[in-house]
């Protein structure tokens, strides 16, 4: 039993991670942050830089779930999610959904997309400003 | 000034808006180019050689003066927002820059490496005005065994005294040099090392050289390390200096310009010392309590202002004797001879609206590089997002493109290939690409002047240092040679490590 939450440093990675941690908390099991990049540009905004996961880390250790970070590179994203989603066994997935524009979408694909059709596990979709679990 | 004049006359000509937009599209390709670490001024110049045969000679120097001094400036966004330096020549800046950007002054960073740009490239360039034609009044004068010297001063400096290995350097000199012999002997015609291949016998192109080294070869090699850990850039606003930014950087601006344009100009070019250089003159000048190691403004200042002062100073032998100094000088020269123009001493007298349209369009180059680049940097920056495979699928189709129009034969896409595969295996065993490139231009133009003097003297081989000139250049060969073997025993080098695999 694991909660396995896909990640990137801005308010929706948050909003996540943030569900991630209090449903963590709710069934006492553990919580795995993965956070994937393709690693084929200089620049990737959306993996997280070693202050930005410092700044993860000590969100994760204010609370008492037990909790770990992944960093991963590969062809393509939601691949690399549910590799680890698998590795961990884990339970659920959260994810954070953004709004794409159609031709974003057209261009770049939608993580989200992908992770919702082929996660072997229930899929959490969170949007930041949500109200957590109690 | 009779100079002056001319640099007027060839203002006037530059300055028509068609003139106008290759210089603004020359610039805005080279900073796109010089931005991307990797993609040097001197693969977009080879790339772009075969897309400007359909221009005239005056606007396709223009444009590639753009690129050249663009992607000279470009490498400094990537040093300071990245700590990625795009080319050898702004590792030095990468050193204080990035610092500067980590304590939130990315901002002035960028400001005075584009100031000391524009007003190291305006100095340079005015200097080339004056020192071109002096220079090319003396060397019309200089006989085959003085040329010949000169040029073997030129391709043993740039491989012996850069570079970190020796060998290396010597390795793709001569594989350089034994490119240029293939195809038809120039004084007699016979078929050389073409194996029996008449498709090799027209000699091969320099463009295809140069495109298959530069462009399929780093292709190849980025799709061998495709994925690496993504970096950070640092976020940076509009560039500005306040007063005592002014104050601080002014003084290494003038200073890195000093230093740079020299090395430049002479043989051994290439911006990789002088820039060095600099960075240790700003570092002693400012003293034990500086901000040296916080990053200090003038760590950037000198070295990006050395920098293109040396761009400007590689414009003084290609000019006034065709010898170029920097793998994009080399490739200039490569277009020179694509449109019948014979470079040399003769040059100056016999293109002169060429000549001084091209000097005015670099001055020219470089103020748009200033009005375009500052208020553009951030938008640079987010260039850096663009993925690999988009990027170099792109100069993969320019790359076949381009060797393909050359002469339109589908052969030549084979010898692409090759040269590409040459390519890879460069960088895969670190030998630089610099020396290769001169080999193959230079090895040609040697042989016909060494020929030459031979003819003359009838086969004597003491021919070849009838000449005074001559014989000092031999001299200071053997000198430099000597100093290169010898500083090894004395110090470690110290110099950042040249490799030149993007050229400059």
């Amino acid at each position: 039993m694991t909660v396995v939450v896909a990640y990137a440093p801005d308010r929706y990675g948050k909003a996540a991670v943030d569900f991630g941690l209090a449903l963590a908390q709710r069934d006492g099991t553990n919580l795995v942050v993965v956070n994937a990049t393709r690693g084929d540009a200089f620049v990737d905004p959306r993996y997280a830089q070693p202050d930005q996961l410092a700044e993860l880390q000590t969100m994760l250790a204010a609370s008492p779930v037990p909790s770990a970070v992944r960093q991963t590179m590969g062809a393509d994203i939601a691949d690399q999610v549910i590799g680890v989603l698998r590795e961990v066994s884990g339970s659920l997935l959260v994810v954070g959904l953004r709004h794409r524009s159609p031709v974003g979408k057209m261009l770049m694909g939608s993580v989200a997309q992908r992770l919702l059709l082929d996660s072997p596990v229930p899929v959490l979709a969170v949007k930041p400003g949500q109200a957590l679990p109690s | 000034m009779d100079s002056l004049d001319l640099l007027l006359g060839g203002l006037g000509d530059a300055l028509t808006p068609t003139n106008l937009m290759w210089a603004a599209v020359g610039v805005l390709l080279g900073t796109f180019v010089g931005v991307l670490p990797g993609i040097g001024p001197a693969m977009a110049v080879a790339l772009l050689l075969p897309v400007t045969f359909g221009l005239e000679p005056t606007q396709a120097f223009i444009m590639f003066a753009g690129i050249y001094y663009g992607g000279m400036y470009g490498g400094s966004t990537t040093s300071i927002l990245l700590n990625t330096p795009g080319e050898s020549s702004s590792v030095m800046t990468a050193i204080e820059g990035n610092k500067m950007a980590k304590r939130g002054r990315a901002a002035q960073a960028l400001a005075t490496a584009a100031i000391g740009s524009f007003i190291a490239g305006t100095i340079g360039t005015l200097l080339v005005v004056f020192f071109a034609p002096a220079l090319a009044d003396v060397a019309v004068k200089i006989g085959a065994p003085s040329y010949f010297a000169i040029m073997l001063l030129a391709i043993v400096l740039v491989t012996a005294v850069l570079g970190s290995s020796k060998l290396r350097g010597f390795i793709a000199l001569f594989m350089g040099l034994t490119i240029g012999l293939v195809g038809l002997d120039l004084s007699t015609g016979q078929p050389r090392l073409n194996f029996g291949q008449s498709l090799l016998a027209d000699r091969i192109d320099i463009v295809i050289v140069a495109v298959g080294i530069f462009a399929l070869g780093e292709a190849l090699w980025v799709a061998a390390h495709l994925r690496t850990s993504p970096l950070q850039v640092i976020p940076s606003g509009r560039p500005w200096l306040d007063k005592d930014d002014w104050r601080r950087s002014w003084k290494p601006w003038l200073r890195g310009t000093a230093l740079g344009f020299p090395f430049g100009a002479i043989p051994a070019g290439g911006a990789e010392t002088p820039t060095f250089l600099s960075y240790i003159v700003e570092r002693k000048l400012a003293g034990k309590d500086s901000e040296f190691g916080q990053g200090a403004i003038e760590g950037v200042a000198g070295p990006e202002a050395a920098n293109n002062a040396s761009a400007a100073g590689t414009f003084v032998p290609l000019l006034a004797l065709g010898l170029p100094v920097t793998a994009t000088a080399s490739i200039m020269l490569a277009a020179l001879q694509g449109y019948g123009i014979q470079p040399g001493p003769q040059l100056m007298s016999s293109q002169p609206d060429l000549v001084w349209t091209l000097l005015a369009s670099l001055l020219i180059g470089n103020t748009l590089l200033l009005v375009l680049n500052l208020p553009l940097a951030p938008l640079w920056a987010r260039l850096l997002r663009t993925p690999r495979p988009y990027l170099y699928a792109g100069i993969l189709f320019f790359a076949s493109l381009g060797a393909y129009t050359v002469n339109q034969r589908p052969f030549d896409l084979f010898l692409l290939l090759v040269f590409g595969l040459v390519g890879f295996a460069m960088r895969r065993f670190g030998l630089p690409v610099l020396p290769l490139i001169l080999g193959v231009i230079l090895g040609p133009l040697m042989e016909t002047k060494m020929r030459e003097a031979l003819s003359i003297s009838d086969g004597d081989v003491s021919a070849l240092v009838s000449e005074p000139l001559a014989v000092v250049v031999y001299v200071i060969i053997v000198v430099a040679l000597l100093v290169t073997v010898f500083s090894r025993f004395f110090r470690r080098p110290v110099a950042a490590d040249v490799d030149g695999t993007s050229g400059s």
